[in-house]
């Protein structure tokens, strides 16, 4: 049979590869904000935040070809997933660019309260998080649902070193020299790098919905956060 | 089931242009039949009240059921069964006389003659497609000189006159402007309530639109049937998928 919609085929292949470079840009943001809040380097800090415009100038042009294809083109089937997961999941890396926005921006206030071992937890908690959303995006590329499932699991890991630096913080505020609002920001980053984990687990459930038009349940947010706080 | 299909092959002479189908059509429900030019699909539509048996050379096996009876049985009665399973065709064609006439046509070759009674179901089945309005003050004008949308709408009050149990419909709204092309499709979702339907379409908006099943045709085959839900969004054949997204054509 003779191929046809080529441009439209093409251009489906753009948003795709629209989302992936976005999301290779937030977690290069993610890895960059917390070397530059471990290093108390605020000029790394201030290029992260500056650097997010063009991660949100992303998701609005990934939104514009999205409208544009669905007006025109009437997409159906995988074609309509690749739109419906295009929208989803740009909206859940821009939240992860975000989030090492305000990273940065603790980076750039100043020397961050950090000994070696809480310097430790939160280098565990990015590298954990910034893997979750490496492959959520390898996935997406790949359309490999396997992978997708992976780091659904991950999740779990994530949380149970979430509750570590949460506990570990709470007994650095009342047991340093450091002021209490300054070892509160670290809360705040640990639970940024957390809340970056679910939005990999958020990817990856579009992954899978976008290659077997299954829908997964999500699991309740703030599980790990319930567990910390009681 | 208001009609089922059972392994049915068609040949024209020595060719074969349908290879094995079998699809259930469900009494109310809307079923669209969708492939490229020359997959069969007007051919099977024509199986379904036998027009197909007015081409020289057609030779048809297995079996089709209305209500349970072969349709293909010796002792049908074709005009009953032409009356029973009516048919709208792609290109509006209205006989030469009256709006009227053309409604009353069918009854009077049945035989009914009371003006008051005619009257009354030229009425109803001009309003039954959504036409009444628009020519009540004209039923005595000629046909040939309606919209081709009318003229569409035309046809298909035509067909309900004489109330039949299901309507085919051989891509009813190819020769309309898109406006035309609404007013027949909402008419489809109307009359359903009281008509089994079976559309022959080549806009997949259309088929997902107004159908509530769908199926494949390719290569004289049936490739896939299902809820029309189904098909257009998560198809279980390849070839479906390739065809319905504009694949290849």
């Amino acid at each position: 049979m003779e191929k046809t919609r080529q441009e439209y085929i093409h251009d489906l292949a753009v948003v795709q590869d629209k989302v992936h470079q976005m999301g290779i840009m937030a977690q290069e943001a993610v890895k960059k904000s917390v070397k530059a809040l471990l290093e108390n380097d605020a000029e790394l800090a201030k290029t992260v935040m500056k650097e997010d415009d063009a991660i949100d100038d992303m998701i609005i042009d990934i939104e514009d070809d999205c409208i544009l294809l669905i007006a025109k083109q009437q997409p159906i089937a995988h074609d309509l997933r690749v739109i419906a997961t295009g929208f989803k999941i740009s909206t859940d890396i821009e939240r992860i660019g975000d989030h090492a926005f305000d990273i940065a921006r603790v980076a750039t206030t100043g020397k961050a309260p950090l000994d070696d071992e809480r310097k430790k937890l939160i280098r565990e908690l990015a590298d954990c998080s910034v893997e979750m959303v490496s492959k959520a995006m390898e996935a997406y590329r790949t359309a490999d649902v396997r992978l997708a499932d992976e780091v659904r699991h991950t999740d779990k890991a994530m949380d149970e070193i979430f509750n570590r630096t949460f506990y570990s913080l709470s007994h650095f505020i009342s047991n340093s020299t450091y002021p209490p609002e300054e070892v509160t920001k670290l809360l705040f980053i640990a639970r940024f790098l957390e809340r970056i984990g679910d939005h990999a687990v958020n990817i990856a459930e579009w992954v899978v919905y976008l290659e077997t038009a299954e829908r997964i349940r999500s699991r309740k947010k703030g599980d790990s956060l319930d567990k910390a706080i009681g | 089931m208001k009609m089922n299909v059972e392994n049915l092959n068609l040949f024209y002479g020595e060719h074969q242009a349908l290879f094995d189908v079998g699809l259930e059509v469900p009494e109310h429900k809307v079923v669209a039949l969708i492939g490229p030019s020359g997959c069969g699909k007007s051919t099977f539509l024509r199986t379904l009240n036998r027009m197909n048996d007015l081409i020289d050379g057609v030779r048809v096996e297995g079996e089709i059921q209305l209500d349970g009876e072969d349709i293909y049985a010796p002792e049908t009665d074709l005009v009953q069964l032409r009356k029973r399973v009516g048919m709208v065709f792609q290109r509006p064609n209205p006989f030469p006389m009256s709006i009227y006439d053309n409604v009353a046509y069918g009854c009077r070759v049945h035989g009914l003659k009371d003006k008051k009674k005619l009257d009354e179901i030229v009425e109803k089945s001009l309003r039954g497609a959504a036409l009444w309005d628009e020519v009540k003050d004209r039923l005595n004008a000629s046909a040939m000189g309606m919209s081709g949308g009318q003229q569409q709408r035309l046809c298909i009050a035509r067909v309900m006159a004489v109330e039949p149990e299901v309507v085919l419909m051989d891509e009813p709204c190819s020769a309309l402007d898109p406006i035309s092309t609404m007013k027949i499709e909402e008419l489809v979702a109307e009359i359903k309530k009281d008509f089994t339907i079976v559309m022959v379409t080549h806009n997949m908006q259309q088929a997902a639109r107004v159908s509530d099943f769908t199926a494949f045709f390719l290569n004289g085959k049936l490739i896939e049937h299902d809820k029309t839900d189904v098909i257009f969004t998560k198809p279980h054949d390849k070839k479906t998928e390739d065809y319905i997204t504009g694949r290849f054509g």
